[in-house]
C-alpha cells in the first residue's frame, strides 16, 4: 500500500487544492492538443479509469480522518467535474470537426445524371385503348376477345350482311378461302359473346382488325374498340347518352357532339357520330376538311336480324352497338398527323408517349 | 354523287342557302362531302360571234378577228385557236374581263396588231381540266350576254357520300324528292309527254330468265339524225354530275341515269339478229365489252343476247359488238329492271363497277321503267328527231318486287327512340316520304313506295321516325348501370401488368403487321406450315406470322439504320400455326433486345447485353407472379436460334411456355444484322396464370449462410446442381449462384460454382453440428453425382 500512502503524503502537504488545479490544468491542455476522438479516450482513461487519476486520489481518501475525508473529497469531485466538462466540451468540439470535415469530403455534383436502366413505354395505340377500356370499366363493361382469323358467318352473316351485299365492298376483306378470312371489324365479338351469354351485357371488344386498303389514311391492319349493351330497356337516348359521355371523358373536354343518321346493316336505326373538330374547335380546318366535324365513331341500335340470328328475342330485348376506330381517336388526342407512323416503331415516334 | 343545285331546283324549289342545304342533307344521312361552286369566278365574258377571221399579217398561227358582242362596234381580237371561223359563236372575255386564276383582260398588242379581249376556251373559263380550241357555243346562242347567265355557271355542285341502303337517292330526282320531304316544298317529278308511235318496228324480247329479269321494256327509234348535237344545257348538266359528252345517244342515257336513277342501254338495231333474249350466259361463252375488254362468262352471269351471241352484260355494260356509234340512226333502246342478287357481285367479279351496275346491285325503283323510257325517248326525239315504236314490255308479275309491307307496333317509338310522339306526327312522317299507313287497327300496316324497298321492317321505320324527328332532338340518357358486381380472376396476372413491368424493365411497346413475308418465316420456323392469304396487299405482307419475331426484328432492323444502338421491344398479339390440319391462333408475348445493357452513363462500364440480360427480363416476367420456382429453363435447340444458347422455358406441368435465346448467327446475314440479337417468345396463357398466396407463419429462428465453391465439368448446367440442393435438402431454403471462375487455380475443362445457401429450421435453432452435417452429406452427394468437388 506504498502508493496510496504517497498521495495522502502529498495532501498532507496540505497543498490538495494546488496539486488538483495543476492535474485540471494538465488535462486540459492534453486534451488541447489532442486531435482525434481516439486521443480523447485515452486522455478519459489516464484520469478516470480504474488507474486514472482521479480514481487513484479517490482512494486516498480512506485515509483521511472522517472530519478531513468529505472537504478533501469535494475538492476531488470538483476537480473531476471540472475534467468531465472540459473532456466532453473537447469531444463536442471534435465531433463537429469531424462530421464537418466529413461533409465537406463527402459532398459531390448532384447536377450529374442519375444511373441505372431507362424505362420504355406501351405503344401509343395500347395507351389508348387502356384510356377506353377504363372509362367503359367504370360503369360495369366487360373486356371480350375474339378470334382475328374469323369465318364468314360472325363476321358477315350473323351481322345482316349476306353474301354479295353492297357493305361488303366497303369492308375490302382478306380471304383465305370462300368461308375464312380476316375480321374486317371487331363486330363479330358481339356475335361471339351473345352465342354463350344472356343478356344483361354490357361489353366492350378492343383488337386488331384488317382491311384489304393501304394509302396515306388507310393501313391494312388497324385498331378498333367494339362495344355493346344489351338489355330489357336499352333505348337510343342510352346510346346517346353513353357515346356523348365516353367522348366527353376520352378528350377530357365539353365536346359538342352530333348524330346524324347512317346505315350498317348489324344496326337499325344507325349513327355516324362526329365531334367537334379538336384540332380548330370547330372553326375550321384541314383536319376536318373546314367542316368543322370530325367523325369519329358509328353506332345504332342493334338490328333484329343480329338478334334473330343468335336466338335473343328482340321484343324482349333491346340493345346498341358502336364501333370506333382506336388509331383515329390517338390521332386526335395526341395530334398525330400521319396515320402510317403507328406501324413504322420508330422509337423516335414511340418514345413520345412514354 | 354529284348533284347540282340548279339541277335540283328544277323538281322541288327550296329557299334555304346551300350551306343549310348541305347541313340538312348530312342531318338527313346523305352525307355531304364537299361543295364546289360549277364554275370559278370570272367576269366580263360575253357571248360573241366571229364576223371576220383574217391572216395576222406578222404571225402564221395567229389570225385577226372581227367579233361582235352586240354592240355597234365589233371587237378587233387576235386569236391563236384553230377552229376560230366566221359564224362561231364563242365566249368572248372583254375588256376589263377577270378569268379564273385573277388573270386581267387589257388592251394589247399582239405581234403589232391590236387585241381588245380573248376568245376563250373551256379550260380557260375553268370549266374543263384542258381543252382542244375555243368554246363552240350553239348557233343560237344569244349574243352580248353575259355567259354566266347564258350556262347559269351561278350554280353549286354537292358531292353526297350515301349509304348503301338509301339506292332510291341515285339521281337527282331522288335526292330532290328527300329535300321536299324535310324543307316541306312540293315535289315536282318528271313528267314525260306521251310519245308518239310514228314506226311499226318492234323488237321482239325473250325473258328466259324472269327471276333475274322481272321486267324488260323496250322500243325502237329509227331514223335519228347522225350530226345532231347534244345541246349545251345537257352537256353541261352531265358535265356537273361528273360526266363527259359522248354524243347524243349516250349523252341521253346517262342525263336519264342521273336524272331518275335508271340505267338505259342502247344497241345498234342493225347489229341485233333476231329477237333480243334475257338469259344466263352459257359456260363458256365471251363477250367483248364497250372498253375492249374480253371476259369468259359462266352461268351466274345475266347477258342480253341475240339469237346469235351474247350482246350486253346485264345492268353492267353493253358489247362492242351491238354498241351505237356516230353511224347509229336506228335503235333498240332497252329499259329493264334487274334484281340486286342478279348483278351484286357479278361486276366486282370481272373488275368493272359503272354507273349502271352501282345502282342495280343497291336497287332500282322496278316501277321506273316506262317513265325512264319516255324520257330518254322525248329527249331523243327532241334533239336527233327520229320515229319512235311502240313499248315492247315483258314484265314477269310473278318475280316483280312488291312494295314492301311492314307492321308497325307505335309503342315500338318509345321503347326504341325513348320519346313519345302523336299518332299524327309519325303518320305525317310516314305520308311525307311517300308511304301509304293503314292505322285502322292497333298494329299499323305500313306500304312503301316502290323506290323505298330498303323498308322492310318495323326497325327501318323507326329509323325513318328518328331521321324526320332529328337524330339531334332525340333525348339522351346517363345509362341507368344495373347489374351485380362480378369476381376478378385472381389466378390470372392481366396482360397489362406484364406489360408495365417490361416497360419498367426499358423495353418499349411495338406493334407490326400480323401478316409478314413468306421467306422471312421460312428462315424463322422451317417446319410451321404457313397460312397464306388469298389476296395479300403485298408480297411482303401475304402470311400469316408463326412468329412475332419477324416483326420484331423488321422494325429493329428499321431502327438500327437510324442510327438507335440499342432497342428493347415486346409485343403481344397473335401467332397463326397449323396443328393437324387446324389452324390455331395463340396469344403470345415476345422480346428482342439487342445493344447495351444500360443506356451511355457515367461511373458504369459499358457492356453490350447477353443471354442473361434477357433471362433476367423473362424471370421478371414470372416473378411478378411470384412463380418464378415453377419454371424451369432447359437447354434446347429452336430453328431460328444458336444452338449454344437456347433455353426452353417449361412449366411445373411440363408444358412448352417458349423458347429464348441468340438469334442464329447464320441468320444475322438474313436479316442485315450486324450485332447480336437476344429473343423470347411466350404462351400468354402460361405466363399469366398464377396461384392465390396462401400465408404462412414466419419463423423466429434464425437462417444460417454457407457458402460452398464446387468444381464442376464446365458444360454441367448449374441449375441441375441448384435445385437438386433446393428439392432435396429441406432446410436449405435458398440457393444463391454468386460465381462462376474459371482460369487460374482449376484444371481447364471445369468452372468452379460459388454457392450461397441458406440453412434455416422452422422449429428450432440449427447448431453448427446440424449444418456441418447436412454439408457433409451433401458434399458426398453431389460428388457421386454430379461429379463437383469443393474446391480446395
Amino acid at each position: 500500500m506504498a502508493f496510496p500512502l504517497f498521495i495522502w503524503i502529498k495532501l498532507k502537504d496540505d497543498n490538495v487544492e494546488n496539486s488538483l488545479e495543476s492535474i485540471v490544468e494538465k488535462a486540459e491542455k492534453e486534451l488541447a492538443d489532442a486531435q482525434s476522438l481516439s486521443v480523447v479516450e485515452e486522455i478519459r482513461v489516464s484520469y478516470l479509469g480504474k488507474k486514472g487519476v482521479f480514481t487513484r486520489q479517490m482512494k486516498t481518501l480512506g485515509g483521511l480522518s472522517p472530519e478531513q475525508r468529505p472537504v478533501v473529497g469535494a475538492t476531488i469531485n470538483h476537480a473531476k467535474q471540472q475534467f468531465q466538462s472540459l473532456l466532453e466540451q473537447r469531444k463536442a468540439q471534435l465531433e463537429t470537426e469531424l462530421l464537418s470535415k466529413r461533409l465537406t469530403d463527402e459532398t459531390i455534383d448532384v447536377t450529374l445524371p442519375g444511373r441505372g436502366q431507362s424505362v420504355g413505354g406501351v405503344h401509343p395505340v395500347t395507351r389508348t385503348m387502356r384510356r377506353i377500356e377504363q372509362i367503359f370499366n367504370r360503369i360495369g363493361f366487360d373486356v371480350a376477345m375474339g378470334p382475328e382469323v374469323e369465318d364468314d358467318f360472325h363476321n358477315f352473316e350473323a351481322l345482316n350482311i349476306p353474301a354479295h351485299h353492297p357493305a361488303r365492298a366497303m369492308h375490302d376483306t382478306f380471304y383465305f378461302d370462300e368461308h375464312t378470312l380476316l375480321r374486317t371489324h371487331t363486330s363479330p365479338v358481339q356475335i361471339r359473346v351473345m352465342e354463350n351469354q344472356q343478356p344483361p351485357l354490357k361489353v366492350i371488344a378492343p383488337g386488331r382488325v384488317y382491311r384489304c386498303d393501304s394509302d396515306i389514311t388507310h393501313t391494312p391492319m388497324f385498331h378498333q374498340v367494339e362495344g355493346f349493351v344489351v338489355d330489357k330497356n336499352i333505348n337510343f337516348a342510352d346510346l346517346k347518352g353513353v357515346i356523348s359521355e365516353f367522348l366527353k371523358a376520352f378528350f377530357e373536354k365539353d365536346v359538342s357532339v352530333r348524330f346524324r343518321p347512317s346505315y350498317f346493316p348489324f344496326t337499325e336505326p344507325s349513327a355516324e357520330v362526329d365531334i367537334e373538330c379538336v384540332m380548330c374547335e370547330g372553326k375550321g380546318c384541314r383536319v376536318c376538311g373546314h367542316t368543322g366535324w370530325l367523325e369519329v365513331l358509328g353506332c345504332g341500335m342493334i338490328h333484329p336480324e343480329v338478334f334473330r340470328h343468335i336466338n335473343i328475342d328482340s321484343d324482349e330485348f333491346t340493345g346498341f352497338a358502336f364501333g370506333m376506330g382506336v388509331e383515329r381517336l390517338t390521332m386526335l388526342r395526341y395530334k398525330i398527323n400521319d396515320l402510317r407512323l403507328f406501324f413504322e416503331n420508330d422509337l423516335k415516334f414511340l418514345r413520345q408517349f412514354n | 354523287m354529284l348533284v347540282n343545285e340548279a339541277w335540283l331546283k328544277e323538281f322541288v324549289d327550296y329557299a334555304i342557302p346551300t350551306e343549310r342545304l348541305t347541313e340538312k342533307l348530312t342531318m338527313a344521312g346523305l352525307e355531304v362531302d364537299s361543295v364546289n361552286a360549277a364554275a370559278a369566278e370570272f367576269s366580263g365574258v360575253l357571248v360573241g360571234e366571229v364576223l371576220s377571221v383574217e391572216p395576222h399579217p406578222n404571225a402564221d398561227k395567229l389570225r385577226l378577228c372581227k367579233v361582235s358582242i352586240g354592240e355597234p362596234d365589233a371587237l378587233d381580237i387576235v386569236c391563236g385557236a384553230s377552229n376560230v371561223r366566221i359564224g362561231l359563236r364563242i365566249p368572248v372575255a372583254t375588256i376589263g374581263a377577270v378569268l379564273p386564276g385573277d388573270f386581267k383582260i387589257k388592251p394589247s398588242k399582239l405581234r403589232g396588231e391590236p387585241s381588245n379581249g380573248m376568245l376563250c376556251s373551256e379550260e380557260e373559263l375553268g370549266l374543263a381540266e384542258s381543252a382542244d380550241g375555243l368554246m363552240e357555243l350553239p348557233l343560237d346562242a344569244p349574243v352580248g350576254v353575259d355567259i354566266r347567265e347564258y350556262l347559269q355557271l351561278d350554280d353549286t355542285i354537292i358531292e353526297v357520300d350515301l349509304t348503301p341502303n338509301r339506292a332510291d337517292c341515285l339521281s337527282i330526282e331522288g335526292v330532290a324528292r328527300e329535300i321536299s320531304c324535310f324543307t316541306d316544298q312540293p315535289f315536282k317529278p318528271v313528267t314525260p309527254n306521251a310519245i308518239k308511235v310514228t314506226t311499226e318496228d318492234v323488237k321482239k324480247v325473250v325473258v328466259e330468265a324472269p327471276d333475274d329479269c322481272p321486267r324488260y321494256v323496250g322500243r325502237v327509234i329509227k331514223g335519228l339524225d347522225r350530226s345532231a348535237a347534244t345541246p349545251i344545257w345537257m352537256q353541261e348538266k352531265l358535265r356537273r354530275c361528273g360526266q363527259r359528252s359522248l354524243g347524243p345517244l349516250v349523252d341521253v342515257t346517262n342525263y336519264v341515269l342521273l336524272e331518275l336513277g335508271q340505267p338505259l342501254h342502247a344497241f345498234d338495231l342493225h347489229k341485233i339478229s333476231g329477237d333480243i333474249v334475257v338469259r344466263r350466259a352459257r359456260s363458256g361463252e365471251s363477250l367483248v365489252l364497250l372498253n375492249d375488254q374480253a371476259i369468259e362468262l359462266d352461268e351466274n352471269v345475266l347477258v342480253i343476247a341475240d339469237q346469235k351471241n351474247a350482246l350486253a352484260f346485264a345492268g353492267v355494260m353493253g358489247g362492242e359488238s351491238s354498241a351505237v356509234n356516230d353511224d347509229t340512226t336506228d335503235i333498240f333502246l332497252e329499259c329493264a329492271f334487274f334484281t340486286p342478287t342478279s348483278i351484286a357481285g357479278k361486276s366486282r367479279k370481272f373488275g368493272l363497277h359503272t354507273d349502271s351496275s352501282h345502282r342495280f346491285e343497291r336497287g332500282v325503283d322496278p316501277e321506273l321503267c316506262y317513265r325512264a323510257l319516255d324520257r330518254a325517248t322525248e329527249l331523243l326525239l327532241d334533239m336527233a328527231g327520229g320515229h319512235a315504236g311502240s313499248v315492247t314490255d315483258t314484265t314477269s308479275t310473278d318475280t316483280m318486287p312488291v312494295n314492301n309491307q311492314v307492321r308497325f307496333r307505335f309503342e315500338r317509338v318509345q321503347r326504341v327512340l325513348g320519346i313519345e310522339l302523336e299518332h299524327s306526327t309519325v303518320k305525317s312522317y310516314f305520308t311525307s316520304l311517300g308511304m301509304q299507313v293503314d292505322t285502322s287497327a292497333d298494329e299499323w300496316l305500313v306500304t312503301a313506295p316502290s323506290y323505298r324497298f330498303d323498308i322492310a321492317i318495323e326497325a327501318d321505320l323507326i329509323e325513318e321516325v328518328a331521321r324526320l324527328y332529328g337524330y339531334d332532338n332525340l333525348p339522351q340518357n346517363s345509362l341507368n348501370v344495373s347489374g351485380s358486381l362480378s369476381a376478378i380472376e385472381e389466378t390470372i396476372q392481366p396482360l397489362d401488368r406484364v406489360k408495365d413491368l417490361l416497360v419498367d424493365l426499358g423495353y418499349q411497346e411495338a406493334i407490326t403487321y400480323s401478316f409478314t413475308d413468306e421467306a422471312a418465316l421460312k428462315k424463322l420456323t422451317p417446319n410451321d406450315e404457313l397460312y397464306r392469304l388469298q389476296n395479300p396487299i403485298s408480297s411482303d405482307l401475304a402470311v400469316m406470322r408463326t412468329t412475332l419475331w419477324a416483326g420484331l426484328l423488321k422494325a429493329m432492323d428499321a431502327n438500327i439504320k437510324r442510327n438507335e444502338e440499342t432497342v428493347r421491344f415486346f409485343e403481344t398479339g397473335l401467332k397463326f400455326t397449323v396443328q393437324d390440319g387446324k389452324l390455331v391462333q395463340e396469344q403470345m408475348l415476345s422480346l428482342l433486345l439487342t445493344g447495351q445493357a444500360q443506356p451511355e452513363q457515367w461511373g458504369e462500364a459499358s457492356r453490350e447485353v447477353d443471354f442473361y440480360d434477357l433471362k433476367h427480363d423473362v424471370e421478371a416476367i414470372l416473378s411478378v407472379n411470384n412463380m418464378l420456382d415453377d419454371y424451369q429453363f432447359e437447354p434446347a435447340s429452336h430453328d431460328a436460334l444458336h444452338p449454344g444458347q437456347t433455353a426452353r422455358l417449361v412449366n411445373k406441368k411440363g408444358e412448352d411456355v417458349g423458347y429464348i435465346g441468340l438469334l442464329h448467327p447464320a441468320l444475322e446475314g438474313e436479316f442485315d444484322i450486324k450485332k447480336p440479337v437476344y429473343l423470347a417468345e411466350l404462351k400468354q396463357s402460361l405466363i399469366q396464370s398464377r396461384d392465390i398466396p396462401e400465408f404462412e407463419a414466419i419463423t423466429k429462428y434464425p437462417s444460417v449462410r454457407r457458402d460452398l465453391a464446387l468444381i464442376v465439368d464446365e458444360k454441367f448446367p448449374v441449375n441441375k446442381l441448384v435445385s437438386y440442393i433446393d428439392t432435396t435438402y429441406a432446410l436449405v431454403n435458398e440457393v444463391i449462384v454468386f460465381d462462376i471462375y474459371q482460369g487460374k487455380g482449376v484444371e481447364s475443362g471445369r468452372k468452379s460454382v460459388a454457392l450461397g445457401l441458406i440453412l434455416q429450421d422452422k422449429s428450432k435453432t440449427l447448431v453448427e453440428q446440424d449444418i456441418e452435417e447436412i454439408i457433409a452429406d451433401l458434399l458426398e452427394n453431389i460428388k457421386n453425382q454430379f461429379d463437383a468437388q469443393l474446391r480446395e
